[in-house]
This record gives C-alpha cells, structure tokens and sequence, in this order.
C-alpha cells in the first residue's frame, strides 16, 4: 500500500509538471490569463507531492518492505537503522527520486517566494523548470521506478555495499544533489531569463542565491566525498581524479565561474550574455556529471546501474537540454544589449580573468575525463591520472590565484595598479620571501612548492580588502568572499604540505615490534578477531606516540561482510592539529625472528587536515554570503511595503481632505 | 578597452575567452597523448614493451604457482599471463582483498629495465559487483580463448 501511494503521489507530480510547463509557457506570453495563474500553485504542489513520495521510500526502507523490489535488492533486516534509512538513496532508483524531490521542493519554493522579476520572467522560469522535470519524471517512472513490487516477497534483503555502509554516505550524495538542483534552478532561471530577454540586474539578484546556495553543498559534497574516500578506500590519497569524482568537480567549477559573473552583472549590470551561457554551462556540467554516474558507462561504487538503457536515456535529456538551451542562447544572445563597460585594469577584469580560467581549467577536466571513454570506442584502452590533471591544470590555477590576490583590492569599473601599489608590493614580497625559504630547506616538487608559496600568499591577500573599512559595518557578504577565499588559502595548504612532506612506510611487524614513520613510533601490541553486526574482522591493536610522547590506540581493521560477501579495508587514524597518522593492517606476512608478521602500512600526512578545514572555511564563506544577500532582500522588501503603506495613507489623507 | 566602441568590447572578450579555451584544449590533448597510461595485456608488452619508466598498466591473470612473498615480508613477486606470453611482477605494499592466484589483476605502474614490472597499485575484483573495466573484458576474452581451445582439440 505504502508503495503504492509513493508511485501514485509521482504521477500525480509528473502531471502537474505538464501542466506547470504548458501553463508557464502560455503565461510567459501573457500573465494576465487564468493559465498563468495555475502555475505557481502547481509548482508548490508537485514540491510537496514528490516529498510525500520520497518519505514513502524512506517509510518502505524503514520497516525493510522486502516485497519492494528496490529494497530486497539494497537492503537487508540486519542492518542498522540509520544505514537502513540512508540505503533508500544509496542506490539508482531512490538517488534519482531524491533528485526529483529536491528539484521540485525548489521549484514549490521559487513559486511560492519569488516577487522581484516581471511576472512573465517567472512564468518562463518556472515553465523551463517544469520541463527539466518532465524529462526526470519520465526517466524515472519509464525506466526505474522505485517503488516496483518483486511478484513473490524476498525472504532476505541482498544488502547494501559494505563500502557504502559509512555515516559520510547519509550525508555525500543529498549535499551532492541540493548543488546539481540548484544549478538546475539557475538554469531554468537563465532560460526564463534568454526567453523573455530580461536579462538584467533584477534576475542576477534573483539566481544568486541559488547558484550560491549550490556552490555551499557542492563544496560540502565535494569536501565530504573526498575525505570519505581518504578514509574509506584505505589507500592514504584524498583526490584520484577518478571520472567520478571529476563528475562532481565540472559543476563545482562551473559554479564558482557563474557565482562570480552574476555578481558583476548584478552590481555593475555587464557581462549578461556571458552569465547566460555559464548558467548554461554548469547546469551541463551537472548533467554530465549525472550520466557520467549513473549510465553504467564507468565502473565504481558510484555506478549502480549498468544498463545500456538508462544510460542512453539521459544522454537523450541532455541533448535534449543542452541542445535545446544552446540554440535558445544562438538565436537570443545577439539580441542581448551589450552590457556596461569596464576598463580591464578593474573588478570585472579580474573577474573575467578569474571566469576564463576556471573555464579553461573546467575545459582540461573534462577532456582528461571523456578521453578514455573516446579512445574505447577505437578499442584502446588507456587512463589518465594525476600525471596529466596535476601539472596541465595547474597552468591555469596559477594564474588566477594570483589575479585572485589583487582583484578584490580593485574598484569597480576603472582602476590603477598603482592605487594599490602598497597591498600588492606586501603580497609580492610574501610570495617571494615564502619562495627563498623553501628552496633554502627543503627540495620538493614544483607543483608542492608552487602551492605552498602561493596559499602563503593568498591566505594574508585574502584578508587585504578589510583594509581600511568599519568591521562592524562591513557587509556580510564581503565578509563571506573574505572567509571563502582564504578558506581556499587554507585548503591549497594542506593539498601542497600533503604531497610535499607525507612520509610513507611499509613494515610486516611481529607483536611487540616498532615501526618508525617521521615523527611517530607505532608499536604492534597484537591481532585479535572482533565481530560486528554484519561483518567479521581482524583487528590489529597499534600504540602511537608522537615524538616521545604519551600513546595513543589504533585499531586498523581488515574487514570481511557477509552481505554482499566483500572485504574492506578500515583505516585508523590518529589526529594532531599538525596532521594525521594513518594506519593499515594487510595480512600476515609469515613468520620472522619474533613470531607471526603482520604487514602494516603507515602514514605520516603533515597538515592534511587542512584540506578540508579549507573545503569548510569556503563553504562557510558561500552561507556567510548566502544569507548576507537574503538579509538584503528581506531588508529592502520591507523597505518597499512601508513606502507602498505609506503612500497608500497618503492618498487616503489627500481623499479625505478632499472630501472635508 | 574602455576607449572601444561598445560592440568591440564585447568582441575583445569573446576573443580573449576563446583563446584561452582553445590553448587549454589544445594543451590538454597534448598532455593526454604524452600522459594517459596505455592499457596492455602480457602479449602486448612483450612483442612491443612500453619506454621504461612510462606509467602504464599491465592486466591479466596471476599464474598458479608463481606467487611468493619476499623476505621482508612486504613485497610480493608474481607473474601474469594471458595464455600467449607471460610478465613477471613485483609489488611492494598491502594487496587487495581478494587477490589470489588464479585471478584476474591490473597493476599500475612500470616496466623495469630488467624486464620485470614494478607495480604502485594492484586493482583486483572487489566483489562481484565491483571489477575493474579492464578485467571485465580479460575474463570474457579468455573465456572465449578457452572454448575455442576446447573446441580446437575435440
């Protein structure tokens, strides 16, 4: 029954996503039809139908229903409650409802909240928002329908990946999904935008907020699924530039270019065309990204379904889109004025700087990534890794980091360098004087070495716009931009003193014996079975001390699980404010002098922490901004409702006057 | 650029966006040609072996017999084969769960001048969900390979 309701309340949904679309598109002709006046209602409906579904999902995952077809095959009795919950989005059917449910939530929202554009705009938009839906709709419904009944109950579930079994997974793919629906927000905005050619300040003010609101939890998902995978694969990396983690980079990418661009075309009123085509562009990225995951046409934990079919029915909605929306751009683009203009010592010309690269860098991530899919279908297999995305993109990240430093001193529209002469000889001389004391001591790579003179830099550059403002009058958006990009110091940190000073070791060791990696000694006290609740384990029992001092306990863990039968390797880790020690059990290595030998793999990682520290501190930034912007706006709406009572009251006092 | 008529402006940028475009796509197929890691299995690296010291990767099946584990107890020496010709291997680290004799293996790293391959990274079946792309295709082929040699001898 509960099934039922669930993929009842999903049709229910689609319908009125046809009707939103039909009713839009008419509406955004002329908004004074009774047609027009159906769509914003629609949208907060269908925004709550498709919530009602998913909770359904969740209900049916709770009580593990095993005649549900999606549950008997991901999830399984023994499980504990919470991954019980988080499995109903662990696999391709409930992930694709989440996707839904969260698009058509912003959709009800932006019905419901948005006021500052012409009422034709927000037809359009809301119109492009519903089509973008039907496509998912249909996906979902025609090709995997979650809510599918087996004919005869499954006596047991068949589980959910062990790997996946983790508390960061409850948490990656929805902060992953409220970035790719956000970007969709803006996209529909952008098409709203191209169709009733008003691109203006008024609809970048309006799509800020959601590509800011995006950028938050991509960054968050980003930062998430990167520690996940640091922790989780045992394999002591943060980033494998695997296909799927690219996937999720490309929108990152394209959302930080958009986010920059909708503030010079909301502030300054230029760059309109350009901003179109990034909304454009990042919601493509999203997309790629989806069929990337979801096709079955790479192989990961992320690939849940390997079927041709769905496959190429997202293929066909994103032609379907992005055809659709880049010829839209061909016919409309000429008909967009020309914006302000600027010179290109300015604000904007730091910032165009900063979109070219992060388009160009966008550009190297995603040849790196289909290049393998191109050079299969030639029948040669190759795979391209750090060697190519490290060095190749770094030629662009250098650039803008350094035009990131000055750009936010600038003024906006003109400006000289020598106005400021005084900030940019300080932030020269840091980069330069960083630059000497590394090549004095230490003899690392290029990149590790370009990386930390440049976070060096960055991270004191970052705080120069407070410069000679009122703290406490400051906008919370400067502030925002200020935490952000030094957010971003911090992380470039981490990544360069990672990969400049890990110090690795390999030991098979007896019970008793030392291992000895940088400043840590690690002793192996012994190997002990232990049990879980669906998993049997070897569990070594490490003591650590740090320079001398005080142990402290590791228990790295080779684990087997029954359902799926798989094993997986838990890493254990020991956290300083200087970085982290990262242990490994493997197995028995055979006898020594000392008895039975366990192989241990060790790694000293100074301030890796700080890659993520730096991942927070910028999504920290996005919300600091985020609500900076909402305060705006809920300011300024208030200011025009007084003024607005006012003259009403005018007017009344001038009638009665009249009349007395 | 603010001397510019408008319309230039506007074209200024276009070009400048373009060029970069274009020199970063340009770069990366550059790079992708000299960096990607080319895909070869034992045959391949014997008739044609790759420059030493180029990352590539080596799959096929770990032959019975021909595992053992070095005195210190943390490097492994193996050798796969694919039926025709046979490359012998050595990794130093802590192997996948369900390496085995016997089954299918991609190892990532390089040709030795000595002949032998030094692996970084030994990529095995996970479970029966997760396999590399690579040994998908190596277990089908061989089992092509397998029936026609039945079929030969009958």
């Amino acid at each position: 029954m509960i099934a039922e309701l669930g993929l009842a309340a999903l049709w229910l949904a689609a319908a009125l996503a046809a009707l939103q679309l039909v009713a839009g598109f008419l509406g955004a002709r002329n908004p004074d039809t009774e047609m027009a006046a159906l769509v914003r209602p629609a949208a907060v409906v269908q925004g709550l139908l498709c919530a009602f579904a998913f909770v359904m999902l969740l209900w049916l995952f709770a009580v593990t229903d095993l005649s549900v077809k999606l549950v008997a095959t991901n999830s399984h009795s023994a499980k504990p409650p919470i991954f019980k919950l988080s499995g109903a989005w662990g696999n391709h059917e409930g992930s694709m409802l989440l996707w839904i449910t969260v698009m058509a939530l912003a959709g009800g929202l932006i019905a419901a909240v948005e006021r500052r554009l012409p009422e034709k705009t927000m037809q359009a938009t809301l119109g492009a928002q519903a089509f973008v839906g039907l496509g998912f709709y249909a996906f979902l419904l025609f090709s995997s329908n979650p809510f599918e009944r087996l004919p005869q109950p499954a006596v047991e579930g068949l589980g959910l990946n062990p790997l996946l079994q983790d508390i960061g997974l409850a948490f990656h793919p929805p902060t992953l999904y409220f970035g790719y629906v956000g970007l969709s927000v803006a996209f529909s905005f952008a098409v709203g935008a191209l169709l009733t050619r008003q691109v203006t300040p008024e609809f970048a003010r309006a799509m800020r907020p959601w590509v800011l609101g995006a950028w938050v939890f991509l960054t968050l998902g980003i930062t998430a699924g990167s520690y996940w995978a640091y922790y989780e694969l045992g394999w002591g990396g943060w980033w494998f530039w695997d296909p799927v983690e690219n996937a999720s980079l490309m929108p990152w990418l394209a959302a930080t270019a958009l986010l920059h661009s909708a503030s010079v075309l909301a502030a300054r009123d230029a760059l309109r065309a350009w901003t179109i085509m990034l909304g454009v562009v990042a919601f493509s990225m999203s997309m790629v990204g989806t069929f990337l995951v979801r096709s079955g046409i790479l192989t990961s934990v992320h690939a849940f379904a390997v079927d041709p079919e769905r496959g190429s029915f997202i293929l066909v909605l994103l032609a379907i889109y992005i055809g659709g929306a880049l010829v839209l751009f061909a016919t409309r683009a000429s008909s967009i004025a020309e914006g302000e203009r600027f010179a290109a010592t300015s604000r904007e010309g730091a910032l165009v700087v900063n979109n070219v690269m992060l388009c160009a860098i966008l550009g190297v991530v995603l040849m790196g990534t289909l290049y393998p899919l191109l050079t299969e279908a030639f029948d040669v297999r190759v795979s391209v890794g750090p060697p190519y995305f490290n060095p190749v993109s770094a030629i662009f990240v250098v650039p803008m980091l350094l035009v990131m430093m000055v750009g936010p001193l600038l003024r906006w529209r003109r400006d000289r360098l020598e106005r400021v002469k005084a900030p940019v000889a300080l932030v020269a001389a840091i980069l330069l004087g960083t630059l000497a004391v590394l090549l004095i001591v230490s003899t690392t790579g290029l990149l590790p070495l370009l990386g930390l003179v440049l976070a060096a830099a960055l991270a004191v550059a970052s705080f120069l716009p407070l410069r000679g403002r009122n703290l406490r009058r400051l906008p919370l958006a400067v502030w925002g931009m200020v935490i952000a990009h030094f957010g971003l110091a911090v992380a470039l940190f981490g990544m360069a003193s990672e990969s400049a000073f890990s110090q690795e070791k390999l030991a098979a060791v007896a019970a008793g014996d030392t291992a000895e990696v940088g400043p840590w000694s690690v002793v192996l006290d012994g190997v002990h079975p232990v049990a879980g609740p669906n998993w049997t384990a070897l569990e070594g029992q490490l003591l650590a001390s740090y320079d001398g001092g005080d142990p402290i306990e590791l228990d790295p863990q080779a684990r087997s699980f029954w359902a799926p039968v798989q094993q997986t390797t838990e890493s254990a880790l020991a956290t300083r404010w200087n970085g982290q020690l990262y242990a490994v059990i493997g197995n028995e290595a055979g006898a020594g002098e000392n008895g039975a030998r366990w192989q241990l793999r060790l790694w000293w990682k100074p301030f890796v922490t700080f890659i993520w520290y730096g991942g927070l501190l910028v999504a920290l930034g996005g919300v600091l901004a985020l609500l900076g912007r909402l305060f705006d706006d809920l300011k300024r709406r208030r200011v025009k409702a007084r003024l607005a009572e006012r003259r009403a009251d005018e007017a009344e006092l001038a009638a009665a006057g009249g009349r007395g | 650029m603010s001397s510019l008529k408008p319309k230039h402006q506007r074209l200024v940028l276009v070009v400048i966006a373009l060029l970069a475009l274009v020199a970063a796509g340009v770069l990366a197929a550059w790079a992708l040609r000299n960096q990607a890691s080319y895909f070869y299995v034992p045959a391949q690296m014997v008739a044609e072996p790759p420059a030493p010291e180029r990352a590539v990767r080596l799959g096929g099946m770990v032959q019975e017999g021909s595992l053992e584990t070095l005195a210190d107890g943390v490097t492994i020496a193996f050798v796969v084969g694919d039926g025709e010709a046979t490359v012998p291997v050595r990794f130093a680290g802590i192997v996948p769960d369900l390496f085995v004799e016997g089954s299918g293996v991609v190892a990532e790293g390089r040709l030795g001048a000595d002949g032998v391959f030094v692996a970084d990274n030994l990529l095995a079946k996970h479970d029966e969900n997760y396999v590399p792309r690579e040994l998908q295709e190596m277990t089908e082929h061989q089992k092509r390979e397998v029936v026609a040699e039945t079929e030969e001898t009958r």
